[in-house]
C-alpha cells in the first residue's frame, strides 16, 4: 500500500495536545465569559477534531478525494444547520417564555 | 488486461473483482470514508435538534447541564482520546507487520472503550437515581426549568445512547480485527481492515469531542 | 471479432448456477438487480392497489367507499409504498445495479456482498411496513407530520417508521457502493468524461442518497422514540417545535425527489443518444447539470413549509433557491431536444417513453416554478395542484424513464426481444391514461379541491371522474408490460449483443452478459456516444 507511515512520536504529540485541550476547555468553562464560553468550547472542540482527522485518521497525507469527502460532509452538515437556523433566528414572533 | 480464467496465484486477501491490492485498499478506504459521511449527517440531525433547543432555552439547558458529573465526563473524554491513541498505534503496528503489538493495542483500545462504557453506565444510573430520566418519573430540582430541562435530558440520553451504541458496534469490529490479527490475516501488505476500523473508531471519538462540551460544559460557571 | 454474431452465449449470468440458494446468496450485481426488480414491482402493485381504492372513492363527491379513517390510511400507505419502496429504489437498484459495473468496464461493484446485504435490508424494511399495513395501517400521511404522528395518531406509526429507517440503509449502502465503484473501478481509458451520462446521473443520485438519507433516518427514529418515550422534541406541550420535524423531514425528502428523477434523466440521456444515433448535445453541461441538481436540491426544502410557520425571511431564501434549481433541469431538457435535432430519430418503444418523459417532466417542472413563488403556493398548497405537480414528475417522469430503460435494456438483461407492437401499445395507453388521470387534478386543485380529502363539493365531480377513468386506463397500461415481458423470457426472439446498434460498453458484451461481464477487461479508446464510427469497431 502506498500509505505514509507516521512515526509514533507524531501520535504521542497529538495525544498530548488533545489532553491539554481537554484540560483547557474544562478550565475555561468555569469562568463566565458570556457568549465567548460557547465560542471557546466549540472552537477547542473543532481544533481537537481537526487534529484527530489530520493525524490519527491520516487525512493530511491522503488523496484530494478524501479531503473532498471530509470537507463535503462538514459543509453538508453546515447546510442543515445554517438554513434551518435561518428560520429560527428570523422568526420575529416569540412563542416561548 | 487480465484473462479471466488464469489466476495463477491467489494474492492473499485480494477479492476477485479487484485488479490488485492497491485498488482494493483504495476502494475500501473510500468506502469507509463515505460511510463516515453518512454518520456525520446521522449524528448531525441530533446536533440540529440540540442547536434549536439550546437556542430557545439557554437557561434551562445550563441548569440541566450543571447537574451532569463533570469529573466523570472529563475522565471519559480522556479515556476515549487515549483509546484513539492506542488505535492509531495499532494501525501503525499493522503497517509494520508487528502482529503481537497490533493485538496488544487492539486489546488496549477495547479495554479503554469498556472503561468509557462503564463510566457512562454509572452516569446513567446517577441520572436515574436523581429522577432526571425523561418520562413519568421525571423531576427537576429547579421547577421553573423543569419542562425544558426534560428536553435537555432527552437529548442527553439519545445522543450519548446513540454514541454508546456506536462504541458497542466498534467493539464488534475490534473483535473481528483481533481475530484476523491472531490468525495472521493482517500483514504489512494487507492491513487496510485495521486502517478502516481505525477510521471508524476515531470518528466515534470525534463525536464525543463535540458531545462533551455541548452536554457537560454549559452553565458550569453559573450557579 | 464482433460478438454480435453469437446470439446467446452458452454460459451467462442467468444459467451460471441454478436453484434458490444461487439467487438468494448471489454476489453478482446483475442477479441482485433482478432481485430488486421483483421486490420493487411487488411494492409498486401494493401501492397501486391503494391508488385504485383512492380513485374509486373519489369518483363520487361523498366519501362513501371507505370511512374517513380508512381513507387517511389509504393515501398514507400509497405514499409510503410508492415513495420509499418503489420510486426511490427502482432505477438505481434495478438498472443502476445491473449497468454501473458493465458501463465502466468492471467485473462487479466495489462491494458485492454489501450489495446483497442492501437488498436484504430493503426487503426487511418492506416487510416491516407491510406488517404495519396489514395490521391496521398508518393514517399520518407519508409525511408523518408531528405532533399528530408522535402523540395523537392511534395507528401503526412505529413499525412504519422503523420500516422506513431500515430501508433507508439500503439506499445509503447502494449509494456508497456506486460512489466507490465509479471512482475506483473504471476500466483503463474510461475517463470521467467518457462515461455514459447515465453514470453521471447515478453518481449524483448516490451523493444525495449518502448525504440526505441519514437525516431522515434519525428523524423517523426520533418520531418512533418520541411516541414511546414522550421526549417532546416535536411536541409543543413539552416545549418542542413541530416545525423542526418538518425541517429535518424535508431536508431529506426534497432531495429525495431528485433521487427519484435524476436516474430517470440519466436513462433519458441514454435513450435519446441511442434513439437519435447522436452524442448527447453538450455532454459536459448535462453531466454538470446532474451534479448541480444534486447540490441545489439540498438548498430548497423550506418550500414545503411556506404555510407551516417558518419565518417569512427564510421562506424568501428558499423561494429564490427553488427557482435556481429549475435551471439545471431545464439545461437537460434543452440539450436532449438539441440532440434530437437532425438526429436519426427512432420510434422504438424506449424512445416513446423518452419523448413522453421530456414533455411530461417539462410540465411537472414548470408547475414546480408556480409553487416556488410563495404567493401562488399559498393559494394552491395542500390542494390537488400539488398532487398533480408531483405525479407529473414522479409518474410522467420517473416511471416513464424507468419503463423506457427497462425496455431499452431488456434485451441485454434477458437476452430476448419483447413484442414491439404490444410494447408501443402499452406506452400509448400509459401516456393517455396518465394525462387523463393527472391533468384534471391541476384544474380541480387550482379551483380549490384540497388534497387528502375524499369528500368534495359536487362541482368537482366531473374532473374527478375523468381522473378516475384515466387511472383505470393507466392501470391497464402498467399491467400489459408484466405480461409481454414475462412472455418474452421464454418465447421472445433472441436479441444478440447489440439489437439497437447502440454505442456503449454494455452493448459490446453478450446478451445476457457472462457473470464476470466481459471475457476480457475492456480498454476504452473512444468518446461517449461515438456514433461516427461503425458500431462493431467498439469491441476491444
Amino acid at each position: 500500500m502506498s500509505a505514509h507511515i507516521l512515526p509514533k512520536r507524531v501520535y504521542y504529540t497529538i495525544f498530548a495536545i488533545l489532553m491539554f485541550c481537554t484540560y483547557l476547555t474544562v478550565q475555561i468553562a468555569f469562568f463566565d465569559l458570556g457568549a465567548l464560553n460557547t465560542i471557546a468550547a466549540l472552537g477547542i472542540a473543532c481544533f481537537k477534531a481537526t487534529i484527530v482527522i489530520l493525524f490519527f485518521m491520516h487525512v493530511k497525507y491522503s488523496t484530494r478525494l478524501t479531503w473532498a469527502v471530509v470537507l463535503g460532509s462538514i459543509f453538508w452538515f453546515g447546510i442543515l444547520i445554517a438554513l434551518t437556523m435561518s428560520d429560527y433566528l428570523t422568526r420575529v414572533w416569540r412563542t416561548f417564555g | 488486461m487480465l484473462p479471466e480464467a488464469a489466476h495463477q496465484h491467489h494474492v492473499p486477501g485480494l477479492a476477485h473483482h479487484f485488479d490488485n491490492l492497491e485498488q482494493q485498499a483504495e476502494a475500501t478506504t473510500l468506502g469507509m470514508w463515505v460511510f463516515l459521511v453518512t454518520e456525520v449527517l446521522f449524528f448531525g440531525g441530533l446536533f440540529m435538534v440540540y442547536t434549536v433547543y439550546r437556542n430557545w432555552y439557554p437557561d434551562a439547558f445550563a441548569a440541566a447541564s450543571h447537574s451532569l458529573d463533570i469529573t466523570l465526563g472529563t475522565i471519559n473524554t480522556a479515556v476515549l482520546i487515549t483509546s484513539s491513541l492506542t488505535m492509531a498505534l495499532a494501525v501503525h503496528a499493522a503497517q509494520l507487520g508487528q502482529r503481537k503489538l497490533l493485538m496488544l493495542f487492539l486489546v488496549a483500545t477495547m479495554a479503554l472503550g469498556a472503561v468509557f462504557l462503564g463510566i457512562k453506565s454509572v452516569e446513567y444510573y446517577q441520572k436515574f437515581v436523581e429522577h432526571h430520566v425523561p418520562g413519568a418519573g421525571f423531576n427537576f430540582e429547579e421547577p421553573q426549568y423543569a419542562v425544558h430541562a426534560q428536553i435537555f435530558f432527552s437529548l442527553y440520553f439519545v445522543m450519548t445512547g446513540l454514541h454508546a451504541l456506536h462504541m458497542i458496534i466498534g467493539f464488534g469490529i475490534m473483535t473481528f480485527m483481533l481475530w484476523w490479527a491472531w490468525r495472521g490475516t493482517i500483514t504489512a501488505e494487507y492491513y487496510s481492515p485495521i486502517e478502516i476500523a481505525g477510521l471508524y473508531w476515531h470518528f466515534v471519538d470525534i463525536v464525543w469531542i463535540f458531545l462533551f462540551p455541548l452536554l457537560y460544559l454549559l452553565g458550569r460557571h453559573a450557579h | 471479432m464482433p460478438s454480435s454474431t453469437v446470439l446467446i452465449p452458452p454460459r451467462h449470468y442467468l444459467n451460471d448456477g441454478y436453484g434458490i440458494k444461487s439467487w438468494l446468496l448471489t454476489r453478482d450485481h446483475k442477479r441482485i438487480a433482478l432481485l430488486y426488480l421483483a421486490s420493487v414491482t411487488f411494492f409498486f402493485f401494493v401501492g397501486g392497489a391503494m391508488a385504485v381504492l383512492i380513485r374509486l372513492d373519489l369518483a363520487t363527491p361523498a366519501g362513501d367507499l371507505v370511512t374517513d379513517e380508512t381513507y387517511n390510511k389509504l393515501f398514507t400507505m400509497h405514499g409510503v409504498m410508492m415513495v420509499f419502496f418503489f420510486l426511490i429504489p427502482a432505477i438505481p437498484s434495478v438498472l443502476g445495479n445491473f449497468l454501473v459495473p458493465i458501463m465502466i468496464g468492471a467485473k462487479d461493484l466495489a462491494f458485492p456482498k454489501l450489495n446483497l446485504f442492501s437488498w436484504y435490508i430493503f426487503v426487511i424494511g418492506g416487510l416491516f411496513t407491510l406488517y404495519a399495513l396489514v395490521t391496521g395501517g398508518v393514517d399520518t400521511g407519508w409525511t408523518f407530520y408531528t405532533p399528530f404522528s408522535t402523540v395523537s395518531s392511534t395507528t401503526n406509526v412505529i413499525p412504519t417508521a422503523l420500516g422506513i429507517f431500515i430501508t433507508g440503509f439500503s439506499s445509503i449502502l447502494t449509494g456508497l457502493n456506486f460512489i466507490v465503484t465509479i471512482h475506483r473501478m473504471r476500466a483503463p481509458g474510461m475517463t470521467w468524461f467518457r462515461m455514459p451520462l447515465f453514470l453521471w446521473s447515478t453518481y449524483a443520485t448516490s451523493l444525495i442518497n449518502v448525504l440526505g438519507t441519514p437525516v431522515i433516518a434519525i428523524t423517523v427514529l426520533l418520531v418512533a422514540a418520541e411516541r414511546v418515550f414522550h421526549f417532546g422534541f416535536f411536541d409543543p406541550r413539552l416545549g418542542g417545535d413541530p416545525v423542526l420535524f418538518q425541517h429535518m423531514f424535508w431536508f431529506y425528502s426534497h432531495p429525495a425527489v431528485y433521487i427519484m428523477v435524476l436516474p430517470a434523466m440519466g436513462v433519458i440521456s441514454e435513450l435519446v443518444a441511442a434513439g437519435c444515433r447522436k452524442p448527447v448535445f453538450g455532454y459536459p453541461f448535462v453531466a454538470f447539470a446532474s451534479l448541480a441538481i444534486a447540490v441545489l436540491g439540498f438548498l430548497v426544502w423550506g418550500h414545503h413549509m411556506f404555510v407551516a410557520g417558518e419565518s417569512v425571511y427564510s421562506a424568501m431564501i428558499f423561494s429564490i433557491l427553488s427557482f435556481l434549481v429549475a435551471i439545471p433541469s431545464a439545461v437537460k431538457v434543452f440539450n436532449w431536444t438539441a440532440t434530437m435535432y437532425k438526429g436519426a430519430v427512432s420510434w422504438d418503444t424506449a424512445m416513446l417513453y423518452a419523448y413522453g418523459f421530456i414533455g411530461l417532466f417539462t410540465i411537472g417542472g414548470l408547475t414546480g416554478l408556480f409553487l416556488a413563488a410563495i404567493g401562488l403556493d399559498v393559494h394552491v398548497t395542500d390542494t390537488y395542484f400539488i398532487v398533480a405537480h408531483f405525479h407529473y414528475i414522479m409518474v410522467g417522469g420517473t416511471i416513464m424513464g424507468y419503463l423506457g430503460g427497462l425496455h431499452y435494456w431488456w434485451p441485454k438483461i434477458s437476452g430476448r426481444l419483447y413484442n414491439e407492437a404490444l410494447a408501443k401499445l402499452s406506452a400509448g395507453i400509459i401516456f393517455i391514461g396518465f394525462n387523463l388521470t393527472f391533468f384534471p387534478q391541476f384544474v380541480v386543485g387550482y379551483l380549490g379541491m384540497p388534497r387528502r380529502y375524499h369528500a368534495y363539493p359536487p362541482d368537482f365531480q366531473v374532473l374527478n371522474v375523468l381522473s378516475s377513468a384515466g387511472a383505470s386506463i393507466l392501470g391497464v397500461g402498467y399491467l400489459l408490460p408484466m405480461f409481454y415481458l414475462m412472455w418474452s423470457l421464454r418465447y421472445g426472439r433472441l436479441a444478440g449483443s447489440n439489437p439497437w446498434g447502440s454505442v456503449g460498453l454494455e452493448w459490446t458484451t453478450t446478451s445476457p452478459p457472462p457473470t464476470e461481464n466481459f471475457t476480457e477487461t475492456p480498454v476504452v479508446t473512444w468518446e461517449a456516444y461515438d456514433y461516427r464510427a461503425p458500431v462493431e469497431g467498439h469491441v476491444a
